[in-house]
């Protein structure tokens, strides 16, 4: 103690002596004192592939046929959907998810659905459908019906479902990473155990919306997990041309939150990666997920995917999450090929019914364009 | 004075609505920049973490995008939180999450989810802060379809309106004039002083013209009235209170009666609150009208900081009471 008042003494002669503030400077009674050296340390826990069975993450075999199902879903939903784009009978942007099943379904696999909360941007087929949103009413969104899970008021980018805790699809890059954080925020506030997981792109890495979150989430403590799909390109932005760190989780460092790299390619791996680090957020220990993935498809139906060779893409389509756990049934005689046969073409039947579903559906009448503005009916609009 | 009044200064009046809901309702949370251990930036919420402590009255890193956003969030999942922000000239900082998440997320949603939620705070222009701290946000806001739009002008008012917007279950935007905290006046101590959005408020009745003013601006409506009816005019001031909705009901059947308007408003002119409510007289009561609508408004430019430059940017009683005469074909 001594010893320190004589540096701080010695330090603020200094001060007067050059004129300038000096390392350890007494402002407004305030210790200033700049550490000689400044080391962050920090190594990051690595959700590899093939590292987890279902075992491992507590799951039977009949959910891992669950999550096989769901997986299958989601991509016969989409390359559907991509056929009825090309027909014409889905306007505006159609974002695909295509190649990053094993995140979504993943996640839904390790959370309470109906307990625990969602919210992500506009790539948001996957998850509702993980979710368990039917696919009746995910098609006749896209297909502006009044059945659709928005009333046919969201479109692709604007899915929604309150009953399964999904606060939306957003079209705003990084813009619904703080709502994320306030449904987090009111899950600690109400003491219910809730967590939200908040999904973002890496391209959202560059909104300052996103940082700011992650701040608010590590200084109130909420239980939310950031999960960066990090599926290397925002666009025709590769992230090495956007970011000068691409290594996103080291911003958790700088958040004083966890943090962890998880290979996106595994469903177990990320539904591992998930399950620890709700684990953590329900004892208020906020993290950042970045898990990497790939989209097979355009950034959406009108992008021919030109900023990126076929090779990388082949190359990327080796890992494929439906066929990896496809090998891993097989190889864990969970079922047989003729099984996982017969799973497809159900899939592939429901996909069908619910493009007759969605064709079968009505527009919306005129008179619901001035329903849910507000709470009230009688709301006095311009006419 | 009336048992059941007590003269409050504005800011008092906010502060007792804010703490009589948050006393009802345990959803009810109040966040912002220095709201908490400063006791708020224009001590509107002072001695409110006394009494409802850090859990339900928070301090915010200056991270306006973000917290406003929170907000959204947290009333998407079940609270009700009133977002505080230091000055709406801060809120541009927010505005994607006001306009694109709490104005629609619900019609997105078709209608699944509803966002009770007050984004509060000083509004308008203070003296010779300059044009980046002067803003009147009431126009901007009320373009938007999905946020209500509230500007008070009197304590009592004030309470009543922002007890009902925290009620409320859609957004509101409840816009205090900066000037006006130290304001006093006599206000309801009912607990349930509710006060509806879009009902208008006429503060005067007269024959001979209409004026049309919300805020500080219904200040000077009334002090041109008083010249008015020195010379032996009857002016009939109406107060708004609620810009969107609208009552513009109200405001046409005194149009019908005095067959003249003049709207004071000090948002800039350009599209503005003052635009449509001129275009919705003449779209309703044409007929009626005896003489063009005038309005008074901020000059059409950035607030700017001179003295004598600022004080003419401002809507001008002057001004006010010209067009008055002018509608009325007074000399
Ligand atoms: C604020 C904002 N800026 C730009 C866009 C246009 N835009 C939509 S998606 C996108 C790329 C985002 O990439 P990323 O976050 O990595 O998500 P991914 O598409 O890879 O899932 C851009 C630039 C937008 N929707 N919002």
């Amino acid at each position: 103690m001594a010893s320190e008042t004589k540096k701080r003494t010695r330090q603020r002669d200094q001060v007067e002596e050059q004129g300038v503030p000096a390392e350890g400077a007494v402002v407004n009674g305030q210790d200033l004192e700049i550490p000689p050296r400044i080391e962050v340390k920090h190594v990051f826990t690595n959700y590899q592939a093939g590292k987890y069975g279902h075992k491992d993450v507590g799951l039977s075999e009949e959910q891992v046929l669950g999550m096989y199902r769901n997986m299958l879903l989601q991509r016969r939903f989409e390359e559907r959907a991509a056929q009825m784009y090309g027909k014409q009978k889905i306007a505006g942007f159609l974002h695909l998810y295509i190649g990053q099943e094993a995140v979504s379904t993943g996640a839904a696999q390790a959370i309470r659905i109906g307990h625990d909360s969602v919210i992500t941007a506009y790539r948001d087929h996957g998850i509702g459908l993980a979710l368990g949103m039917t696919a009746d009413e995910c098609m006749a969104e896209l297909f502006g019906k009044i059945d659709g899970c928005s009333r046919g008021k969201g479109g692709s980018m604007h899915y929604f479902k309150a009953e399964k805790r999904f606060f939306g699809g957003h079209g705003i890059v990084g813009a619904h990473v703080p709502v994320g954080t306030g449904i987090a925020f009111a899950h600690k506030y109400r003491e219910d155990g809730g967590v939200c997981l908040t999904f973002l792109g890496d391209g959202a890495m560059g909104q300052g919306a996103v940082h700011e979150a992650f701040n608010l989430a590590a200084l109130y403590e909420l239980p939310v997990i950031f999960i960066i799909e990090n599926n290397q390109y925002a666009m025709g932005t590769a992230i090495d041309r956007a970011f000068a760190e691409t290594v996103f989780i080291k911003h958790a460092i700088s958040n004083n939150m966890e943090a962890a790299m998880v290979n996106g390619m595994d469903v177990f791996a990320v539904c591992k990666a998930i399950q620890d680090h709700a684990e953590l957020a329900r004892r208020f220990k906020p993290s950042i997920l970045e898990i990497r993935t790939y989209r097979y498809r355009g950034h959406s139906m009108s992008d021919p995917g030109k900023y990126r060779t076929k090779e990388e893409l082949e190359r990327k389509k080796q890992e494929d999450p439906i066929i990896r756990l496809k090998a891993y049934i097989r190889q864990h005689e969970i079922a047989s090929n003729e099984d996982l046969d017969r799973i497809d073409e159900e899939v592939k039947e429901e996909v069908m019914r619910a493009v007759e579903f969605a064709e079968n559906s009505p527009l919306p009448p005129l008179e619901t364009i001035y329903e849910d503005v507000y709470t009230q009916e009688d709301y006095p609009f311009l006419a | 004075m009336h048992s059941d009044m007590a003269e409050l200064q504005f800011r008092e009046a906010i502060r007792a609505a804010m703490v009589e809901e948050m006393e009802r309702d345990e959803n009810i949370f109040l966040m912002g920049e220095e709201v908490a251990q400063y006791n708020g930036a224009y001590k509107v919420s002072e001695g409110m973490l006394d009494r409802f402590g850090p859990k339900r009255v928070i301090d915010t890193p200056i991270s306006e995008n973000g917290f406003a956003g929170l907000g959204i969030g947290a009333a998407l999942n079940g609270l009700r939180p009133i977002i505080e922000f230091m000055t709406f000239n801060f809120s541009f900082v927010a505005f994607d999450q006001l306009i694109n998440n709490a104005a629609k997320i619900r019609y997105m949603s078709g209608g699944q989810f509803k966002l009770p939620i007050v984004f509060r705070g000083p509004n308008g222009a203070a003296g010779q802060l300059g044009a980046t701290h002067s803003t009147s946000t009431e126009s901007i806001y009320a373009t938007i379809p999905g946020l209500k739009v509230v500007a008070p002008s009197n304590p009592d008012d004030a309470k009543g309106l922002l007890k009902s917007a925290i009620r409320d279950d859609d957004p509101v935007i409840f816009l205090e004039s900066e000037v006006m905290y130290g304001l006093r006046g006599e206000v309801s101590d009912e607990p349930d002083y509710l006060i509806p959005l879009g009902k208008a408020r006429i503060a005067r009745e007269g024959e001979d013209v209409t004026i049309v003013a919300h805020s500080k601006s219904y200040w000077i409506a009334l002090r041109v009235a008083d010249r008015l009816a020195e010379e032996g005019y009857s002016a009939e001031v109406i107060d708004p209170r609620t810009l969107r909705p609208l009552d513009i009901d109200t405001i046409v059947a005194s149009i019908k009666k005095t067959n003249r308007c003049v709207i004071i408003d000090e948002s800039n002119p350009y599209a503005s609150i003052s635009s449509e409510i001129a275009y919705q007289i003449q779209d309703r009561a044409f007929d009626y009208l005896d003489a063009p609508i005038r309005r008074i408004t901020a000059k059409d430019v950035p607030a700017p900081y001179a003295k004598n430059l600022m004080e003419y940017y401002m809507p001008q009683e002057d001004d006010a009471y010209e067009a008055c005469k002018q509608v009325m074909y007074a000399g």
